[in-house]
């Protein structure tokens, strides 16, 4: 059968039992089976209960439930909580974790209707851009496996890429949905701060980390997210912002945006690098379609890797104290005292990434180095948000590239931290401003995907993905596919 | 020259919400260890806190209570240290913004004019939960069902200059609030926890001295104690040439000494900054408004009350009005026997002590208030005298009963009859001459002698005040 149709198109085929669920999570279980051991997209595939949950799918449509969910398989990123399926953040410190809760987003997609397929890989916590620091070990990118696939979510990007699931859930703190799907050439969206709950998601940086959704188009995009938004008493950052189009989106088909002021930072955009040749047809593209270029200017930017690495590590480092040995999580042998089992169970139990986070975070904080650091940061974090407003109310959305070059081969930058913390120099603005951002595919070079950000206004998830939709309605970029067309010409090529 | 002690406490009071500050966890003492924790509780990954809405009510009550500002902006911070009794490794706390600002309470020790002691501040935090270090060999015990408790930490000035205030202090606050209903108030299960920060310096010197803290000291008797006891120690060690080391000391009540609890004093460095899982608590006037009008009258406004429209004494007021089950009993009493100082003598005298001989809180009193309050009526309207009252009393404390009807019973009324008691008065005068010659010759002190006889014949019922009016008039004679 064919799984490689859009949500709407399997959603309508399970509605006249084209197919039932169970056909359509048996075949992408078996794909996952069968490429799974090359990809290492899934850290765990609950082939069991998958099969389980669609089969009460199937009785559910059969008995006319119209969820366009019911009987989706969805595959979630190891980082949200799954009662009774193990939770590892892909870290060693959970290798056999199992929370006796879900996370409420999973929660919610199930109440929906939706199929769990399994657990995919990410970098250990989420710290990284390659997935490249995982416990579990790394991913290959579906378009060419010496390379990767970015991350942290980069197993979610590879299972939507290389048609293991339909879509997929992800987590970004600083561009861990928008990074890998550039890379993945796919479609990836983190929502606004606060639009999803966090409850149930293992915190790396509370202030920044976001729940969102991979998938191949911002349509398939828009089928998934007000399953799992809105407002949850269990997470107090969580959003009581209501939207009726959010609600709206359960029932009607996502709409395209014709028209509207579109900003292009002049900090990034006077040296695109490789990504010149494919932003600049994509601006021709939304120009051609009826939007307005406008210049704009985020004069702090520069400072927004530094800022970020020194909240997030803060953050991380006090989050991550609760991986002590004592009630959960890894623990060592035969610890001769606390200080010992403390030390042995975190030295174990922690990887060399998450070990740097935890030292700078805790650097960061500490007297004597606090004002300099943490509380400087935050106030560099108040201008990039004052800048991105001032932005907002000449603009509707900002268009940046996702990434500053294709997906780089595995091991180009595992020694050198500082190298790949600057892969996330497009991402990490918007999400120290929690803003809503997306990347979708808009060209190729050397074969590779390559990935146009959109930035909007708080809660502007509708203008990114009706944005999108119109691109993706003149560009077929997102429907290209690793392995069909290999070498392809790069970018700039209109349908 | 002499030394002068300077005192502040911290204590923390365990706040009476049904559930966890963070988590819906129920909050009740004495359950199986680790049966009132929860998922948010125990620290699992990926649970986040939501702040419980009664904690902060009862913040602002304590706050409005002691005249403080109620900052409308506050934020709960992260206070960072490893101990397997904290599950996530950090306790979520109030450092920068606390909810309570600066405030006072008029704190009352015997035989001085009213004190008021600065509050620096009150803030919001949940408690860590037990280690249990002698129930396994070689392993410690942790019960988590005490983390997450919502716990107001309230900081005093350095206000206090003897052991007796600030256990006087610590008294006040206890009585505060219990009024408040915001604390159960029980010491023994450490519903309230202080700790002293103690130093000396000589008089007039402007710089306070090198303080200890002593932690966790649970009754009033023992603050008292651990601070005398810190006291000395500081001008035993001055004095003889020392200094005193800044550190923090357990208080041993066997022995009667504070002791070091850290050989090294290690500078904990907490890394306290904004809990990112928690927004800033912003209180509306409204809300504030609410819980104003919602204030109970409290033990100071109380104690003024009963000296200037009771009459009461200093002394009174303040013994009366410490507890508040205390002084709803004496309300209680005093509505029903109309005379406060008779209704403020017993409950403090006859009630007191056969409540203390009996180990019984006033609320388990067997002579309920309202009975209380019948028999000192019938003391107040001569039907019975004090005295006869105080046998009644031990009838009612022991088998209960109707005031009035075991007067009628018991033939207890007081003889009033002027005729009755002049005849027991002319027999007795008759009957006693050397006595009446002595009284004639100038010794008063006989006159309880001629009293005593009265009120024997009567056996005890004659009213005193018309024995004392008849033998004046009949010895005069």
């Amino acid at each position: 059968m064919d799984t490689d149709l859009s949500l709407a198109g399997l959603a309508t085929g399970l509605r006249e039992r084209s197919f039932s669920s169970v056909e359509l999570t048996a075949a992408l279980l078996a794909q996952i089976a069968e490429r799974n051991p090359q990809l290492n997209a899934f850290i765990t595939v609950t082939a069991d209960e998958a099969l389980q949950q669609a089969a009460a799918a199937d009785a559910a449509l059969a008995g006319g439930d119209s969820s366009a969910l019911c009987g989706i398989p969805l595959a979630y990123k190891d980082i949200f909580c799954t009662r009774g399926v193990r939770t590892t953040c892909g870290s060693r410190m959970l290798e056999e974790f199992i929370a006796p809760y879900d996370a409420t987003a999973t929660a919610r997609l199930a109440a929906a209707g939706a199929v769990m397929l399994g657990k995919t890989n990410m970098d250990e916590f989420a710290m990284g851009s390659s997935n490249e620091n995982s416990h579990f070990g790394t991913v290959a990118n579906p378009w060419d496996d010496t390379r990767v696939p970015g991350g942290s979510s980069g197993g979610s990007a590879c299972a939507v890429a290389a048609g293991l699931a339909p879509a997929a859930l992800g987590t970004d703190t600083g561009g861990s949905i928008r990074q890998p799907a550039a890379f993945c050439g796919v479609s990836g969206l983190k929502p606004t701060y606060g639009r999803v709950s966090r409850y149930g998601m293992v915190a790396f940086a509370s202030s920044l980390d976001q729940a969102g959704v991979f998938a191949r188009s911002a349509a398939d995009i828009a089928t998934v997210l007000p399953h799992m938004a809105g407002f949850d008493p269990l997470d107090s950052t969580s959003s009581e912002h209501e939207d009726p189009w959010l609600d709206a989106c359960t029932t009607q088909p996502l709409g395209t945006a014709r028209s509207g002021r579109i900003g292009l930072p002049k900090q990034y955009f006077r040296d695109l690098g490789v990504t010149e040749a494919s932003l600049q047809s994509a601006c021709q593209v939304l120009e051609a379609s009826g939007f307005e270029l406008v210049d704009v200017s985020l004069p702090h930017v520069d400072a927004a890797i530094p800022c970020y690495y020194i909240i997030a590590g803060a953050e991380a480092s006090t989050n991550l104290s609760r991986y002590d040995g004592v009630r959960f999580g890894h623990r060592c042998d035969n610890p001769q005292s606390l200080e010992d089992l403390y030390r042995r169970s975190r030295s174990e139990g922690f990887g060399a990434e998450v070990k740097r986070r935890i030292l700078t975070g805790t650097y960061a904080l500490s007297v004597g180095y606090y004002d300099a650091y943490y509380l400087k940061a935050q106030k560099i974090r108040r201008l990039i948000q004052q800048d991105f407003l001032a932005a907002f109310a000449d603009v509707d959305l900002i268009i940046a590239p996702t990434t500053p070059d294709i997906a780089f081969k595995r091991g180009d930058l595992v020694d050198d931290p500082v190298a790949m913390y600057q892969q996330d120099i497009y991402t990490i603005p918007a999400s120290l401003a929690g803003l809503p951002a997306m990347s979708i595919p808009c060209g190729t070079h050397q074969g590779l995907p390559l990935g146009l950000q959109l930035i909007g206004p708080h809660f502007a998830e509708k203008r990114l993905l009706e944005t999108a939709a119109s691109f993706q309605q003149q560009t077929d970029w997102h429907l290209q596919r690793p392995g069909q067309n290999p070498q392809a010409a790069d970018s700039g090529s209109e349908t | 020259m002499s030394w002068e002690s300077v005192i502040g406490l911290e204590v923390h009071v365990q706040l009476a919400t049904n559930s966890k500050i963070f988590s819906g966890a129920p909050t009740a003492f004495g359950a199986e260890p680790n049966t009132q924790a929860c998922v948010v509780d125990l620290g699992l990954p990926g649970v986040l806190p939501v702040l419980n809405e009664e904690a902060v009510r009862m913040a602002v009550k304590f706050g409005l209570a002691i005249g403080a500002e109620i900052h409308p902006y506050s934020v709960f911070d992260r206070k960072n240290y490893f101990y397997p009794d904290l599950p996530k490794g950090y306790q979520i706390s109030q450092f920068e913004q606390p909810i309570v600002g600066r405030g006072s309470l008029t704190v009352h020790v015997e035989g001085c004019e009213p004190q008021q002691v600065g509050i620096t501040r009150a803030h919001l935090e949940e408690d860590a939960g037990k280690s249990i270090h002698d129930a396994y060999a070689g392993l410690t015990g942790i019960d988590l069902n005490r983390t997450g408790t919502p716990l107001l930490e309230v900081v005093s000035e350095p206000d206090l200059r003897t052991a007796a205030e600030a256990a006087a202090y610590f008294r006040q606050l206890h009585s505060l609030v219990r009024y408040l209903k915001i604390c159960d108030g029980n010491l023994a299960e450490g519903s309230m926890r202080c700790d002293a920060n103690v130093s000396v310096r000589r008089v007039g010197d402007p710089e306070l001295g090198v303080r200890a803290e002593i932690k966790n000291i649970n009754s009033f008797r023992f603050v008292e104690m651990a601070i005398t006891y810190e006291i000395e120690r500081q001008i035993e060690l001055l004095e003889s040439g020392g200094t005193v080391a800044r550190d923090t000391r357990l208080y041993d009540a066997e022995r009667n000494e504070t002791r070091s609890m850290r050989s090294k004093e290690l500078s904990n460095d907490y890394r306290y900054f904004p809990d990112p899982d928690l927004l800033p608590v912003e209180l509306d006037q409204s809300f504030i408004d609410a819980v104003a009008a919602d204030l109970p009258e409290l033990p100071e406004a109380k104690l003024k009350r009963y000296v200037a429209q009771l009459e009461l004494s200093n002394y009174d007021a303040a013994w009366l009005t410490q507890d508040p089950e205390v002084a709803e009993f004496f309300e209680a009493v005093f509505a029903q026997a109309g005379n406060a100082k008779l209704a403020a003598n017993w409950v403090m005298g006859e009630l007191s002590a056969a409540l203390n001989k009996a180990e019984l809180s006033i609320a388990e009193s067997p002579v309920p208030a309202a009975t209380l309050g019948e028999l000192l009526q019938r003391i107040a309207d001569g039907t019975v005298s004090g005295k006869i009252a105080k046998g009644l009393f031990d009838t009612l404390w022991q088998s209960g009963g109707d005031v009035d009807t075991i007067i009628a019973r018991e033939g207890l009324q007081q003889v009033t009859d002027s005729g009755e008691i002049q005849a027991m008065v002319d027999e007795i005068v008759a009957a006693n001459p050397d006595q009446v010659a002595q009284f004639l010759s100038g010794k008063d002190k006989v006159f309880g002698f001629f009293v005593g006889q009265v009120m024997k014949a009567s056996k005890g019922k004659a009213n005193p005040a018309q024995v004392n009016e008849l033998l004046r008039a009949a010895l005069k004679k």
